[in-house]
């Protein structure tokens, strides 16, 4: 009697996890959808300038540091079997021209954004969650390289993380 | 026991099952269905450890994440082996989990509690040892831990945990009403990224006796209530995170009283494939033995 009960628990529990499962992913497809709607509209903004974050600038030792850092950065994502593809054909000079800018400008600097928006410049790429993790994981390495405070890289990667919305496609 | 042996096949058959439901809400939702050559696509230990009864959370509860290296585009998987030693009795616990697309989490995990002296001075037998295994299924419903600073939503998941103890006799001796049981928890994971500070809540609905190693209700009590346990990490680098935990838990046994555990550890990721993690754990009065105190260390490897 109890082995029938707890297996009618199991069965019924995992159909429920099963129907819940199926939901959720509908969920997130339609949130997904929700997402990409706004985007197609209006990007989010892709270098959000925090005043706040001044010292953290500080930190990356200014415009200079961060033109330094991207130097390193890009050698990181050539070097990276992961990364590489997105980047060798790319205009790497122009993509480290962008990102010192974009880094600058969220961390409080005196610099100005000559880029295009995240969605805008990727549309064409097929980024998936795991090439958005590898690159933010080869920037993590490169940071921690130069000395970068954790607790500073963070708060670069809190302004830079919700940006996979526009950036991933697939 | 063959009831044990049935339950595995049908955990593996229903993980298999679950397996297939997903791979095929994958295909559906993508033109291409593509998993990729590559693995392990998630930030380092954003995948958790493993936690008592083999989910991936910390020591003591469930975090909201999908365990394995898996994200979304990928699966993973892994397995652990913990012993904690409380000073009158000590615990070894091993299990495998599967983390699908970042969404299912199947578990399996076996713990063996031993009673050493207090075996023996119970007239149960030097060193008699309860055994437990648990499967267990998490889903991830809403929000994204991780990457979503910008946002206040956590991620959340909600699960289960079946359990049964291979103690029957002595569980019903004790005044346990039941060899097995299953728990129900909803998990919420948030990742506050400017603050370098991962914060885990968990509600249980329960009726196990210290996790199920003492069965299930009791004398006392033998409704399913509900349990809070939270975990929180301070992350000091990439891939190093010192926290405490604490769980609450029923009090269902008139022999016994039955306190709540607490936790503080240190856990390490020297690779994405392997974490290590030491606590100092207080698991408080274990049945006739106060103040059950001392090293919790884990050991998992995955992918």
């Amino acid at each position: 009697m109890k082995i029938i009960a707890s297996r009618f628990i199991l069965l019924s529990a995992f159909s429920l996890s099963v129907a819940l499962s199926s939901f959720a992913q509908a969920q997130d497809s339609a949130a997904a959808a929700r997402d990409a709607g706004k985007n197609s509209s209006a990007a989010m903004n892709p270098a959000p300038a925090d005043t706040a974050l001044r010292p953290v600038l500080e930190d990356f030792r200014g415009e200079a540091g961060l033109k330094s850092l991207m130097d390193e950065f890009m050698r990181g994502l050539l070097a990276d079997k992961r990364t590489q593809p997105f980047f060798e054909n790319a205009d790497q000079d122009m993509v480290k021209k962008h990102l010192t800018e974009q880094f600058c400008v969220i961390l409080g600097g005196d610099c100005q954004y000559t880029g295009r928006d995240m969605r805008a410049s990727h549309a064409q790429m097929g980024v998936t969650r795991t090439d958005f993790n590898a690159l933010v994981e080869v920037l993590q390495v490169v940071m921690a390289k130069r000395g970068i405070p954790f607790r500073s890289q963070n708060k670069l990667l809190a302004k830079l993380a919700p940006m996979h919305r526009d950036i991933e496609t697939r | 026991m063959p009831t044990h042996l049935h339950t595995l096949k049908a955990a593996l058959l229903l993980a298999l099952a679950g397996f297939s439901s997903a791979s095929l809400a994958q295909a559906q939702d993508d033109e291409e269905e593509d998993f990729g050559p590559d693995i392990s696509g998630k930030l380092v230990l954003t995948g958790g450890g493993s936690q008592l009864e083999g989910s991936a959370g910390g020591g003591l509860t469930p975090w909201a994440v999908i365990g394995g290296q898996g994200t979304r585009d990928q699966i993973g998987a892994s397995a652990f082996y913990t012993r904690v030693d409380t000073g009158d009795y000590h615990l070894d616990d091993f299990g495998v989990l599967i983390g699908i697309n970042d969404r299912v989490e199947f578990s399996l995990a076996e713990m063996r509690f031993n009673t050493e002296n207090v075996g023996a001075l119970l007239g149960l037998g030097q060193g008699v040892t309860f055994k437990q295994q648990v499967f267990g299924v998490k889903i991830r419903f809403a929000g994204e831990a991780v990457l979503d600073s910008d946002r206040a939503m956590p991620q959340i998941s909600v699960g289960l945990q079946h359990k049964r103890n291979n103690q029957s006799g002595v569980l019903a001796f004790i005044g346990a009403e039941s060899d097995q049981g299953t728990d129900f928890y909803v998990s919420a994971t948030k990742l506050f990224l400017s603050q370098s500070f991962l914060i885990t809540g968990t509600v249980r609905l329960t009726r196990a006796n210290q996790i199920g190693i003492l069965g299930f209700g009791g004398d006392k009590n033998d409704s399913y209530q509900p349990q809070f346990e939270a975990s929180a990490a301070w992350l000091l680098n990439r891939k190093l995170a010192v926290g405490a935990e604490y769980r609450s838990k029923p009090d269902n046994l008139g022999i016994a009283r039955e306190d709540d555990w607490w936790d503080v550890f240190v856990a390490w990721a020297p690779s994405k494939n392997l974490s290590l993690t030491v606590a100092y754990a207080d698991l408080g009065n274990i049945v006739i033995r106060d103040n059950q105190r001392g090293v919790y260390a884990s050991m998992q490897v995955g992918f």
